[in-house]
C-alpha cells in the first residue's frame, strides 16, 4: 500500500487509533487452487488498533485492537478515513421514477387513490 | 512443540480447529462414505422454532412488517396478459437490528457461543453477515471478530464491503480486511485457534434454524393478510441457508404447495478468486459465483458438515442480471418509498417477472430486503463499476455482459429471469459427491441420501452414477 507523501515520516504519538498492513502470505505461498493472477500477488491484511509505542509512519510496529489483542505490521495509516460514499447520482438511474409513474398514470398512480393531489 | 503455523500445516489440522470452534460432534452423524443424518443433525443441535423465536425476542430480531408493494404489482399487471399478475409481497428485513435477515442467523449463533461459555465469536465474511453477528455479540456482550476480503492487489475496495467493515467496526467488532483469496480461510482458522472464539459460521444448524423463523412468519403473516398461504417465496440465493432455512420455516407453517425459487445475480464467467476479476462485479453476494458452487456440493463451507442444503429445498432456480436489479431498487424507492441495499433486491427483480406469468388472485412474496447507505447503494456501486472500466447503459438487460457491461432497463417488461437447469446441478452435485467419496464403495444408503440431499429419486440417482461411470468421470 502506497503511503501518501504527506502522511510519510509523520511521527505518531503512543494511543493513537492507527491502521497497520503486513502480508500473511508471500506469492509463492498462496494456495495452489489460486487462479494465476492472485498466485502473483501476496495475501495482505489490514486492520486497525491503538498504536503501543511512538513510531513513524512506515515503521514495523506493535497494535492493541479494540478486543486488547496484540498485532505487529507496519504503519501506513493514522486513523483512516472510511473512503465511501454515495457517490454522485447515475444519470441512468435518473429518469427511472418518472417513467413508471407515467406507465401508471398520474390518477390510477397509488398515491393519488386516496385523499391525494387530483 | 508449538503447531506450524504454514498454510499447509494450518489447513492439516482445518477439522481439529472447526471441531473445537463449534462444539459440534459432526462424526455421529456420518452414515456411510457420502451419507450422513442430515434431520438428525438439525434436530439435536438446532433449536426448535420456539426456542428460536424466544432467543431472536431477547435481541429484537424477526417479526419485521409484511408490507404489500401495490404499485409495484400495479406496473406488473399492467405489462402482463389479461388475468396476469400476482400480488407482491416484500418481508422488510431491514427493519432488523443490523439491517437484514443476517440478524436471525447470528441471534442463534451468538447465543449459542454464549451459552457454552465461549469468550466471543468469530466470522469470516464480507456480506451483511458482519455486521449482524457484531451487532449480536455488543448485545450479549461477547467479543466479535470478523474478517473481510476487502481489496485487490493495488488496496481498492469494493464500496459495498467498506461500508460492510465499517459497521463491523461501529458494533465494536475487530475487522481483519484482507485482500482476494480463499486463503482467507487460513487466517480465520488461525484466529479460531488463536483465541478459542467460537466459529459463528454462516452454515451451522444454529445458524440455518435462525432463519427458520422468518420462512414461518411468511406463511402465516401472508395468510393473515391475503386469506391464503403463499403461491411462490422468491429467495436470494449464495451458500444456501436463505434458501434452507425459509423453506424449512415455510412447512413448519403448514405451506404444502408454496413454490420456493431461489434467485442468484449473474455473474457467470467472473472468477471469485481473480484478484483482476474481483472489482469487475458490482454485488459481493447473492450472487451465481456463490449459489451454484454452494448448490452443487454444500460441503466446501467452514464446518464440516454444511447444515444449508440449497438442491433439497428449491423446486425452481432462477438469474437475474445486475443491471435489473438496480432498476427494482430504483423502482422500490420512486413507487413504494422504501430505499433499501441493492444485494436484497436480486429476489424483488426475479418476482417481478414471476409476477407475470402467475394469476392475479395469486400471492409471490419477496422475503427479504436489507439495510442501505453509503457504499451499499446503486449511485456508489454503479460509480465505482465505471472506475473500473466497465460499460454502464440503458438497453435491453440480455445484453448484460458480467465483468463488462451493466445494462439498467429500458422498461420493466425487459425483467425477465433465466431458469438455471436443477437436472443438471443435481448431475453435478452428484459428481462432486462421488469425487469426494473416492473409490470408496457407495451403498444403498448413499444412494438414499443423494436422492434426499438433491430433491430427486432413488432411480435418478442411480441412472446419473451410471452415466457418469460410462462417461469414464468416476470409477466404476
Amino acid at each position: 500500500m502506497n503511503v501518501p507523501e504527506s502522511e510519510n515520516k509523520r511521527r505518531v504519538r503512543s494511543g493513537e487509533y492507527v491502521q497497520v498492513h503486513s502480508i500473511i502470505l508471500k506469492p509463492g505461498e498462496r494456495a495452489p487452487q489460486v487462479p494465476e493472477d492472485t498466485q502473483k500477488v501476496p495475501l495482505e491484511l489490514r486492520i486497525k488498533g491503538y498504536l503501543d509505542h511512538d513510531a513513524l509512519v512506515g515503521d514495523e510496529v506493535t497494535i492493541t485492537t479494540v478486543l486488547g489483542r496484540k498485532v505487529r505490521g507496519r504503519l501506513v495509516a493514522v486513523n483512516p478515513p472510511y473512503p465511501h460514499s454515495f457517490a454522485r447520482p447515475v444519470p441512468e438511474l435518473l429518469h427511472i421514477g418518472e417513467e413508471l409513474w407515467g406507465l401508471l398514470g398520474a390518477r390510477e398512480a397509488g398515491r393519488n387513490k386516496e385523499g391525494g393531489e387530483p | 512443540m508449538m503447531p506450524g503455523t504454514s498454510y499447509a500445516d494450518v489447513m492439516a489440522r482445518r477439522q481439529d480447529i472447526m471441531r473445537s470452534a463449534v462444539g459440534i460432534d459432526y462424526e455421529k452423524f456420518e452414515l456411510g462414505a457420502i451419507a450422513f443424518d442430515y434431520e438428525g443433525m438439525m434436530d439435536e443441535v438446532g433449536y426448535t422454532l420456539d426456542e428460536v423465536h424466544a432467543i431472536q425476542e431477547e435481541t429484537s430480531v424477526g417479526r419485521t412488517p409484511l408490507v404489500e408493494l401495490r404499485n409495484i404489482t400495479e406496473v406488473v399487471r399492467r405489462i402482463s396478459a389479461p388475468g396476469k399478475g400476482a400480488r407482491i409481497l416484500v418481508k422488510d428485513e431491514s427493519a432488523n437490528p443490523s439491517g437484514s435477515f443476517k440478524d436471525r442467523r447470528a441471534s442463534v449463533s451468538v447465543y449459542c457461543a454464549k451459552k457454552k461459555g465461549y469468550p466471543g465469536v468469530i466470522a469470516a465474511t464480507s456480506g451483511n453477515y458482519g455486521a449482524a453477528v457484531a451487532s449480536q455479540a455488543a448485545k450479549r456482550g461477547l467479543k466479535c471478530i470478523i474478517v473481510q476480503e476487502t481489496y485487490d492487489s493495488k488496496g481498492r475496495g469494493q464500496p459495498e464491503i467498506i461500508e460492510k467493515g465499517r459497521a463491523c467496526e461501529a458494533y465494536g467488532a475487530e475487522v481483519h480486511q484482507l485482500t482476494v483469496g480463499p486463503e482467507l480461510f487460513y487466517v480465520f482458522l488461525r484466529l479460531l485457534e488463536e483465541t478459542g472464539f467460537f466459529n459463528a459460521s454462516l452454515y451451522t444448524p444454529f445458524s440455518v434454524a435462525g432463519i427458520e423463523t422468518l420462512g414461518y412468519e411468511v406463511g402465516t403473516e401472508t395468510l393473515r393478510m391475503t386469506g391464503r398461504f403463499p403461491d411462490a417465496v422468491i429467495v436470494t440465493h449464495a451458500g444456501g441457508g436463505n434458501v434452507t432455512g425459509t423453506a424449512r420455516g415455510l412447512r413448519k407453517a403448514g405451506c404444502r404447495h408454496t413454490q420456493v425459487i431461489a434467485a442468484s445475480v449473474d455473474l457467470l464467467g467472473l472468477h471469485m478468486a481473480s484478484d483482476t476479476d474481483f472489482n469487475r462485479k458490482s454485488f459481493t453476494t447473492g450472487h451465481t459465483g456463490f449459489g451454484i458452487p454452494f448448490a452443487t456440493w454444500p460441503d466446501r463451507a467452514d464446518v464440516p458438515r454444511n447444515a444449508a442444503r440449497p438442491l433439497r429445498y428449491m423446486d425452481r432456480y432462477v438469474t437475474v442480471t445486475q443491471g435489473e436489479v438496480f432498476y427494482v431498487t430504483e423502482m422500490l424507492a420512486k413507487l413504494e418509498g422504501m430505499e433499501r441495499g441493492p444485494a436484497g433486491n436480486t429476489s424483488l427483480a426475479a418476482a417481478i417477472a414471476v409476477a407475470r406469468e402467475m394469476d392475479r388472485d395469486q400471492v409471490v412474496v419477496v422475503q427479504e430486503t436489507e439495510y442501505t447507505g453509503a457504499g451499499k447503494h446503486p449511485y456508489a456501486q454503479l460509480s465505482f463499476a465505471r472506475e473500473m472500466g466497465i460499460e454502464i447503459r440503458r438497453g435491453d438487460p440480455r445484453e448484460n455482459v458480467p465483468g463488462k457491461r451493466i445494462v439498467i432497463p429500458l422498461h420493466p417488461s425487459q425483467i425477465h429471469v433465466k431458469d438455471v437447469s436443477l437436472a443438471d446441478m443435481r448431475r453435478s452435485y452428484i459428481r462432486n459427491a462421488l469425487s469426494c467419496a473416492k473409490g470408496r464403495q457407495i451403498s444403498a444408503e448413499d444412494v438414499r441420501f443423494l436422492a434426499d440431499d438433491t430433491n430427486s429419486t432413488v432411480g435418478f440417482v442411480e441412472e446419473t452414477i451410471r452415466e457418469l461411470q460410462r462417461g469414464g468421470e468416476v470409477p466404476e
